[in-house]
């Protein structure tokens, strides 16, 4: 079977486009670094007892004057070994992005699903929502979620719940591009003549939709899930380097690269360079290879 | 000289699984005035000819052997001075032909404008004339293509393939999408047009009932290559060819019934990626011997056939 | 009463605006006609004349607006009890949009078996498959395939196997052979009319091509927007057509002849 797999034409068509490949291949180490965190990381950089303030500001590559140690990629001001924080943000960074990609495919290739093969009011109660909800930027509304959550939250809960909070309201702000072109895919299969025939023979419509639209609907959910999924690493970014996401006590890179700012103009620019390099190719390659993915299930460039 | 000649014509494809031959050494000939049909089943390489005369052919696929010569010049090497002007194209599909943004009136004049001397007035005028041609009022040149029905589109297409007079009309399968008595309308009208200009027409189908009543000449193609050619007369009446004989067989006439079984040729027409060796139809024949699983028939008197080449 | 009857079947279908007047196109206008039972009735119209309409209505997947269709002394209609729905099938014109490409060949055949309950467990399910696969000439192993792995005549017997696996008595044929080439059509029309005469079945078989009514019909309809302009026995309408339309028809048909 692998065998069969690994002959197969998308094996094929990934192997000689460079772009994909190479995204693909950044994309599986990255996640793998992520995975892997707490043994390649030779600190644990969120050890209160670990570390040494005398540390701090250390540039990359050179030995601290004061304690003598070495840092791969330097310290940031607190004396946190920052290519531990940047594995264990990568984390973060990639638990929050591939959760809320997950919620918003969940709620959006139902919603897309219901409204496509439905038709009539629910297809427009759901369209108009998702059209009012387009017209805030997506940033905004994740904020707006987050804020509603703090407010219904007990405050001693709130740090807690910071990841979860997180998850959701980029989850919930991301659905829409699912359910549009879910419902798209939908309207057309619901015509074709296999439903039809399924109908003839008394299924039920929540039978057919299940069984026979979703799976014609995978491949378009795929190509907008990779591309979510940077989106989602970028808002979450986003939204911890304004200070609503993750926490500091479990930051994501976003977080790094905030704390990384305050120090930008004074010198000490390893501290938000290394954790901003490693985002933009989180993002880059989960967006190329999306690309890829797009053109590859295209039928007409085939 | 004939008006246009193919000869030992070559199409393939290169894909993943290997190089594909759509059309393998096909050769033959057309006459000014000549209605020719070019028949075969789907996957033959019926609309691969059409479009390989007009150069349309495109990557992944070229022409890779033999020649198109129109009043004996070569036209492989630059398609673009005959398409349009000196050899037109018709097909199946109008509404994808005709642009929906512009009137009928504006894309007859543009055609005009673009391949023969005719300017503005004397343009608008020559437009009436071909809408008149067709059986359409001149006052619908104002109209736009969507406020026509399927087969006055067609016939609009035919205007417009008219335009340039041409001295070939190449129609891909211009019938298929249209109902019975529209198709009938459309093809006598195709078949005016070629006996009053004098304009060769090809007429690509997979319908024999449609070549049977307006064809004069007919090609049958199978598996990318010509397989028989000849009058249509001669090719319904007493087909030679083993594949033509049994095409004719399956379908159904006004004698059948329903108690009759339908003749069918026992098989499927092979895909491209596997041609068998030999001639291309040896393992649903009937009368194949060895020979035939081994050397490829070449087209002898008007049959590609090893027993059925003599005279 | 005949084994299929449809009794002054009428549809409208209503455009809704917001903005401007309901506009309503009515697609059947009191369309009656009885099929007896092992019999084939052909059904004849050009495009808008209503006849996908008239077949969606008569298995059941589309309501009538007025008019009633019964087969076997069932009612027919969208809510009808699903036991009913047994002895109707439905064979239709596209080999690519009749078959869910995402499923294995197998899936597709079974899904009748299941959906009443026909065989039980795995392997008295796949046994029948592969009985229905070779009934309709092609292969056990054709099972585990996909749809793409097969010609447009080989996707036409596997739906038609389909159709099969419910041991219908009734299958309406929309345009079956429309799409296929000429000497594919020959097999399709053959293994409808062997399968006609081996099981008993009755068809309601639409189509625009009079030559393949000539060879299938023993009834002729024909459909003009909407109405049921005429209905003979087949020879019968073929020697001597009565309706200006029909006679257009005939006259129109590029039908071969080789004499």
């Amino acid at each position: 079977m692998i065998a069969r797999w690994l002959d197969s034409d998308f094996m094929y068509s990934l192997l000689r486009t460079p772009t994909a490949l190479i995204s693909m291949i950044v994309c599986i180490l990255l996640a793998a670094c992520a995975l892997f965190a707490p043994w390649l990381a030779p600190t644990n950089p969120f050890d209160m007892a670990a570390i040494n303030l005398m540390n701090g500001f250390t540039p990359p590559g050179a030995a601290n004057e004061f304690t003598g140690d070495e840092f791969f990629l330097g310290t940031d001001d607190q004396g946190r070994d920052l290519y531990s924080a940047i594995l264990y943000g990568l984390r973060v960074s990639l638990f929050v992005g591939l959760a809320s990609v997950a919620l918003a495919m969940f709620l959006g290739v139902t919603l897309g699903l219901l409204a496509g093969y439905l038709g009539g009011w629910v297809d427009a109660v759901i369209m108009r929502i998702a059209d009012i909800q387009m017209t805030f930027p997506s940033i905004l509304v994740a904020m707006l979620i987050y804020g509603v959550a703090r407010g219904i939250l007990p405050p001693n809960a709130r740090a807690d719940m910071a990841i979860t909070v997180l998850i959701l309201s980029i989850g919930l702000s991301e659905w829409v591009s699912f359910a549009r072109t879910v419902r798209g895919t939908t309207i057309v299969e619901k015509q074709k003549e296999y439903v039809t025939a399924s109908r003839l023979i008394g299924l039920s419509h929540l039978n057919i939709m299940a069984r026979h639209i979703l799976p014609n609907v995978i491949n378009p959910i795929l190509v907008i899930g990779t591309i979510t999924l940077a989106l989602a690493i970028i808002a979450e970014a986003t939204l911890s380097f304004l200070g609503v996401g993750a926490p500091p006590t479990e930051p994501s890179l976003g977080t790094l690269i905030r704390v990384g700012q305050d120090f930008l103009f004074s010198g000490q620019w390893w501290i938000i360079f290394f954790p901003a390099a490693t985002l933009l190719f989180l993002a880059l390659s989960f967006n190329l290879l999306g690309d890829w993915l797009r053109d590859f299930y295209n039928p007409r460039l085939s | 000289m004939s008006l246009l000649e193919i000869e030992d014509l070559s199409v393939e494809f290169t894909s993943r699984r290997g190089v594909l031959r759509a059309l393998d050494k096909v050769s033959l000939t057309l006459e000014p005035g000549e209605f020719l049909g070019m028949v075969g089943e789907s996957g033959a390489g019926k609309s691969m000819t059409g479009n390989a005369i007009l150069g349309l052919i495109d990557h992944p696929g070229k022409i890779s052997g033999g020649d198109i010569r129109l009043h004996g010049e070569s036209i492989i090497k630059n398609p673009e001075r005959i398409r349009g002007s000196h050899i037109s194209m018709i097909f199946q599909d109008p509404l994808s032909s005709l642009n929906p943004l512009k009137t009928i009136g504006a894309q007859l004049i543009e055609t005009i404008e673009l391949h023969t001397p005719r300017r503005g007035a004397a343009a608008k005028e020559r437009a009436g004339e071909l809408m008149s041609q067709i059986g359409v009022d001149a006052d619908r040149l104002s109209a736009y293509p969507h406020q026509f029905s399927g087969g006055m589109r067609q016939r609009v297409v035919i205007a417009l393939a008219m335009a340039s007079e041409p001295e070939i009309i190449i129609a891909d399968e211009p019938t298929t999408a249209l109902d019975v008595s529209v198709q009938a309308q459309v093809l006598d009208l195709l078949r005016d047009v070629c006996r009053a200009h004098g304009t060769a027409v090809i007429l690509i189908t997979h319908d024999m009932g449609v070549i049977g009543h307006w064809t004069d000449r007919v090609g049958v193609l199978y598996a990318g290559r010509l397989i028989e050619i000849g009058s249509t007369n001669d090719i319904i009446r007493s087909p030679r060819h083993p594949y033509t004989q049994g095409l004719i067989a399956s379908t159904p006439t006004m004698d059948a019934s329903v108690n009759t079984t339908l003749y069918q040729i026992p098989g499927n027409m092979p895909p491209l990626t596997a041609i068998p060796a030999g001639c291309a139809f040896n393992p649903r024949c009937s009368i194949a011997e060895d020979r035939c699983r081994e050397v490829v028939p070449q087209l002898i008197n008007d049959v590609a056939c090893h027993l059925r080449s003599e005279a | 009463m005949s084994f299929v009857e449809v009794d002054a079947v009428s549809k409208a279908f209503h455009k809704r605006s917001l903005f401007s007047k309901t506009q309503s196109v009515q697609a059947l206008s009191g369309v009656s006609l009885s099929i007896q039972q092992g019999e084939t009735y052909a059904l004849v119209g050009e495009s808008g004349s209503g006849k996908s309409t008239l077949a969606r209505i008569v298995v059941g997947v589309d309501y009538a607006s007025s008019g009633q269709v019964s087969i076997a002394g069932h009612q027919i209609s969208t809510r009808m009890p699903k036991e009913n729905r047994r002895d109707i099938q439905m064979v239709f014109q596209s080999p690519y949009a009749s078959l869910n490409p995402r499923w294995r060949v197998r899936d597709l055949v079974a899904e009748p078996l299941r959906a009443f309950g026909i065989t039980e467990g795995r392997k008295g399910t796949v046994k029948r498959v592969t009985e229905l696969l070779e009934q309709v000439g092609l292969q056990g192993d054709d099972a585990q395939k996909f749809p793409h792995q097969f010609s447009g005549g080989q996707r036409q017997r596997i739906s038609i196997a389909r159709a099969l696996s419910s041991n219908p008595k009734f299958i309406v044929c929309d345009e079956p052979t429309s799409a296929l080439d000429v000497s594919v059509q020959a097999q399709v029309l053959n293994l409808l009319k062997d399968l006609q005469s081996d099981l008993g079945l009755t068809y309601l078989f639409i189509t625009h091509d009079l030559a393949v009514v000539k060879t299938m019909a023993h009834q002729i309809g024909v459909l003009k927007q909407g109405e049921l302009i005429e209905e003979q026995a087949a020879d019968a309408l073929f020697a001597a057509p009565q309706h200006e339309y029909t006679k257009a028809l005939l006259a129109a048909a590029p039908v071969l002849s080789t004499a």
